[in-house]
């Protein structure tokens, strides 16, 4: 076996993969309303070309890319627009986002399909497909692939494409699911990839909690040169940055991404999308979830986005007596969600439900001892208790001196602190306020600009008037010789022109000077 | 259905702060059964003492600051510092000079500075470096280790009469009782111009060290060592203070084998191995980052040295680890990790 | 006795030559202190302070005529950085200057506006579009909330609304508030 490189801290969590993965994945009911945000992914939201009371057809693209960092979103099944407005998303929030609602008609009728020969295309026609076809990273971050499929800017040549099938977090068993059943599939997908970004290498990271994904994916790269990587079972080995360093030995740079060190990383799902976009022509219209914990039959779904949580619950066999909490995505690093009236989206790979028993007990929080239990499990290699000190003091500029951002919120120093502080609220929050802080200096920024603009502009305009009382001032004079009495007139007129009393004031003159 | 909001992570391991409190009190169990069996009835007393008015002072001092009463009270730490303190002191100490001790470490060193995980320094040496400067002479009363089975062992009684009404029972007198421990014992010596050879043929010395004194140091680092393995306790700090204390014990052992106590004689004697173990080891003043835990560790062991060698203690634990502790912060700040995908170097 | 007094001479021209030195070699250029009170004012030009704009109100600070605690938009942030950047006490609001108010955007109502300009004359950062006798629109992003345009507004035809929160500009709210919930 090849060497791996391991990264610093991380954890053995509880596993909780056997409930969900002993059963193939099964197809979720087609529901009658689908709900579909036009913001799955990261970057801007996509661009809506329908309006209430079209009729769509499945894989019909209803909003739009719109800019780089964007996707497109489709319609998952035939049927009619709704309407186009706000309604509950999954976010931490719990705030509503712009959605489609589409009522399906049940005939699921596809639009054309096109399968493409992707050898015969230019990469950037193949990456206008897969932008095309919605085609974003499904591993939780839904970041638009077709940017990260694209080298130009970074470098030449690819040194190794890691694909991720880590799937480190306790509950989630979706990838393991997929790998076993479409291995073929994703692989497919992953000779897409190749092809776009040629790398030198090509390793599949897989935790080796799952040997029934590993074999198939062995059976499925055989001849292809790619190989696949066993890893041992250590949270948060799926993040991109610890999989990097623990395939390659290569540390991604503070602030940077993989592709700085040669790297690029995609998820297995995604890899799978790729080929479904690619030689079936479909676009993203559903993914894998797995729907598990505090429910009567766990399982692995292939649903359509937009399709609403309670529904895939109750395909679950329904929520089981206790469930306090509804998570999406793993225990470590998932949010809990305000209602389950919320739709599937791209970046859901997992619906927790979740009661007192698979949750920690809500502990009072007592002051830290400075332990350190949290340092020796930081796989960022930070100090999370320094950070903590200076989070909750709101020193902003000091939790960066302590390297804030390179703070992945993995929650392994949440997770072992004995006096139950919520360290990752507190790294979350001094994030937050940071960037909206660095918002508010944009926008003060721009304001000074525009007032300064203002006031320039009046100064111009006063001078020109004035310049054209002084051009009429001869006629005037000699009207004003005729007529008499009429400087006075002239004086007032031109205090008049003045075009802010404030611009006689010493202060705002210094500041047009500035 | 709606649903409970709660920030990730959403599972936790089990553990808490109480936990890691309980665990040295375990920890300490067997060098508190050695010590008792050495030097008798008194060594349990002074804990019992130490134990009621600290947590006695712990529940006024939480009440005057408003601070929950059940939650902090489970959390062990005032009766952990009352386990280190009351070790610490000598078995015969009268009742005041043990109640005098706790309530400096408590109150001063503990509360004042704001509570549990804001003070600077550890309160179980501030209370006994208090004891040591104002109160020598009780503080330098230390029983001859006899062992409970000696025929002229004090009673439980007795040892109450003496601690409760400083009255020693008529067939001792408190010489006859008390000597030099060890390490003083080499102190003087050396002083009146002795061998180190000369010294150690004296019967107050055992196998290693100190007569019993090296059973009881054996027992706390059986303590120490659990500690370590369940994590409760960073290796990094006992290592570090161990090996500083052997590596320049063992330069002057090299250098003048007659003047200079051997290295395997420092690290038995006195507080080194319990001090490393129990007492350096408090995170709250310790050394927070790794690297800086082993630069702490190394400077306490230096510093006992120094202090058992050429200041005017037998001992140093207690002042080198209030002397680290004043350097803890600074040697935090220039031994930050590398993080993750920092340059190096 | 000479020979110490030409010593010490000759040391204190010696110290004050390198001092002198350092002076000009180490020169800070720092920035003016007008324009570090002004980056940590909030630019929405609303006056509130009683100047007429930021700048002229942080010429007012730096001057010595005005206090810290005049800006409400700014809010106790604001005066704690003023505070920290001019070595003074942070004070509370001076409430004769308004209170600290949520951000807000300016709206026109299209349906009754008559096209007059005023408000148009009015707005400091030029963020209001239009024309005479034709309608005009806020550019909500250039808006600053000032509220100088509501009173000229012959119709009352301009609203301040609250800047709803959404997915994009929602934050991670500070802990204390969940940890006392859960004890």
């Amino acid at each position: 076996m090849s060497r791996l490189y391991p990264f610093h801290g991380g954890l053995k969590t509880v596993r909780h993969k056997t409930e969900s993965n002993q059963q193939p994945i099964q197809r979720a009911a087609l529901p009658r309303r689908l709900m579909v945000p036009l913001r799955q992914h990261i970057g801007a939201m996509a661009k809506p070309v329908v309006a209430s009371g079209d009729q769509v057809l499945k894989g019909q693209m209803i909003g739009q890319a719109d800019g780089y960092i964007s996707a497109a979103i489709h319609a998952p099944t035939s049927g009619r627009v709704a309407t186009v407005e706000t309604r509950p998303v999954p976010h931490p929030s719990g705030l509503p986002d712009l959605c489609v609602v589409i009522d399906s008609d049940g005939e699921e009728r596809w639009v054309e399909r096109q399968p493409v020969d992707y050898r015969a295309l230019h990469p950037s026609e193949l990456r206008n497909i897969l932008r095309n076809a919605g085609v974003v990273g499904l591993g939780g971050a839904a970041f638009p692939s077709a940017v990260k499929l694209n080298l130009s800017g970074h470098r030449e040549r690819l040194e190794t494409l890691i694909l991720n099938g880590a799937e480190c977090e306790p509950w989630i068993t979706c990838d393991d699911r997929l790998m076993r059943e479409q291995a073929a599939g994703i692989v497919a997908g992953l000779h897409v990839m190749v092809h776009l970004l040629e790398p030198r290498e090509v390793l599949i990271g897989i935790e080796d909690d799952k040997p029934e994904a590993i074999a198939a994916m062995i059976e499925a790269c055989a001849g292809t040169g790619y190989e696949v990587r066993p890893a041992p079972t250590r949270y948060p080995s799926g993040s991109v940055k610890q999989l990097v360093k623990l395939l390659t030995g290569k540390e991604t740079p503070v602030e940077g991404l993989p592709i700085d060190v040669g790297v690029q990383c995609f998820n297995v799902a995604t890899a799978y999308t790729v080929h479904r976009a690619v030689d079936h022509g479909e676009p993203v219209i559903s993914r894998t979830v797995t729907v598990t914990g505090h429910v009567r039959q766990p399982g692995n779904f292939q649903a359509l986005l937009g399709t609403p949580f309670a529904e895939l619950v109750e395909q679950a066999g329904g929520y089981q007596e206790g469930v306090e909490r509804l998570i999406m995505g793993g225990p470590m690093m998932g949010f809990a969600l305000h209602s389950d009236e919320v739709p599937l989206t791209k970046a859901a790979n997992c619906i927790l439900a979740a009661s007192a028993e698979e949750l920690a007990p809500t502990q009072p929080v007592m002051p830290c001892i400075r332990c350190g239990a949290c340092v020796d499990v930081c796989p960022a290699n930070l100090l999370p208790q320094q950070l903590y000190w200076h989070a909750r003091a709101k020193e902003f500029d000091k939790a960066q001196d302590y390297h804030l951002f390179s703070c992945i919120e993995c929650g392994c120093c949440s997770t072992v602190c004995p006096s139950h502080i919520p360290l990752v609220q507190y790294y979350r929050y001094a994030k937050n306020e940071i960037w909206a802080q660095e918002k508010e200096k944009q926008k003060a920024e721009l304001a000074r600009q525009r007032h300064q603009a203002r006031l320039e502009r009046l100064e111009r305009e006063k001078q020109e008037r004035e310049a054209k009382l002084r051009q009429k001032a001869p006629a005037r004079a000699a009207r004003a010789e005729s007529e008499g009495g009429g400087k006075l007139d002239i004086e007032t007129a031109v205090a008049r022109a003045k075009p802010h009393p404030d611009a006689a004031n010493p202060a705002a003159t210094r500041q047009q000077d500035a | 259905m709606r649903f409970k909001i709660v920030t990730s992570p959403h599972i936790a391991q089990n553990v808490s702060v109480g936990q890691v409190m309980r665990r040295v009190l375990y920890a300490m169990v067997p060098g508190i059964a050695a010590l008792t069996w050495f030097f008798g009835w008194g060594i349990l007393i002074n804990l019992v003492i130490a134990t009621v008015v600290a947590l006695l002072a712990e529940t006024v001092m939480l009440a005057v600051r408003g601070k929950p009463l059940a939650l902090h009270l489970s959390d062990f730490s005032a009766v952990v510092t009352a386990g280190l303190l009351a070790v610490a002191l000598p078995p015969l100490a009268p009742w005041w000079l043990t109640t005098l001790g706790i309530l400096f470490a408590i109150v001063v060193a503990k509360h004042l500075y704001g509570g549990l995980g804001y003070n600077p320094f550890n309160p179980a040496m501030v209370g006994y470096v208090v004891l040591l400067t104002s109160f020598p002479r009780e503080m330098s009363a230390w029983l001859i280790p006899h062992g409970l089975d000696q025929p002229h062992a004090l009673t439980l009684l007795e040892t109450l009469q003496a601690i409760f009404h400083s009255e020693l029972p008529a067939r001792f007198t408190l010489d006859a009782l008390t000597g030099a421990t060890p390490l003083d014992a080499l102190r003087t010596q050396i002083g009146l111009g002795l061998t180190v050879t000369e010294i150690r043929n004296s019967p107050v010395f055992g196998m290693v060290a100190g007569q019993g004194w090296e059973w009881a140091t054996l027992s706390f680092l059986a303590g120490g060592l659990w500690l370590v393995q369940t994590r409760t306790a960073d290796w990094r700090i006992p290592a570090g203070m161990l090996s500083g204390l052997a590596v320049i014990a063992t330069v002057f052992y090299l250098i003048d084998p007659q003047h200079y106590a051997p290295p395997w004689f420092h690290l038995w004697s006195g507080a080194a191995i319990f001090g490393a173990f129990f007492i350096a080891t408090d995170p709250v003043t310790a050394s927070a980052t790794p690297h800086g835990r082993l630069i702490y560790g190394v400077g306490i062991g230096v510093l006992v040295y120094i202090i058992r060698g050429f200041g005017g203690y037998p001992d140093g634990v207690a002042f080198s680890v209030l002397l680290m502790n004043i350097a803890a912060p600074t040697i935090d700040l220039y031994t930050q990790p590398r993080v993750f995908g920092a340059r190096r170097g | 006795m000479i020979a110490a007094i030409l010593v010490l001479s000759a040391l204190a021209g010696v110290s004050g030559l390198l001092l002198g030195f350092a002076a000009i070699r180490f020169k800070v250029e720092g920035d003016p202190i007008v324009d570090k009170i002004d980056a940590i004012l909030p630019q929405t030009q609303c006056g509130q302070c009683g100047y007429p704009g930021c700048r002229p109100y942080a010429e007012a600070i730096a001057a010595g005529e005005a206090d810290i605690n005049q800006c409400p938009p700014g809010g106790e942030n604001g005066v704690v950085a003023l505070a920290d950047l001019l070595g003074r006490d942070p004070k509370p609001l001076n409430a004769e200057h308004g209170a600290v108010k949520p951000k807000m955007l300016a709206v026109i109502d299209e349906q009754n506006c008559i096209g007059c300009t005023l408000c148009i004359q009015a707005c400091p950062v030029d963020a209001i579009l239009g024309a005479a006798k034709h309608m005009h629109t806020v550019i909500a992003s250039e808006c600053t909330g000032c509220e100088l345009c509501v009173a000229p507004c012959p119709v009352d035809c301009i609203d301040m609304i609250p800047i709803a929160q959404t997915i994009t500009t929602w934050k991670w709210t500070y802990p204390s508030v969940t940890a006392k919930a859960a004890a």
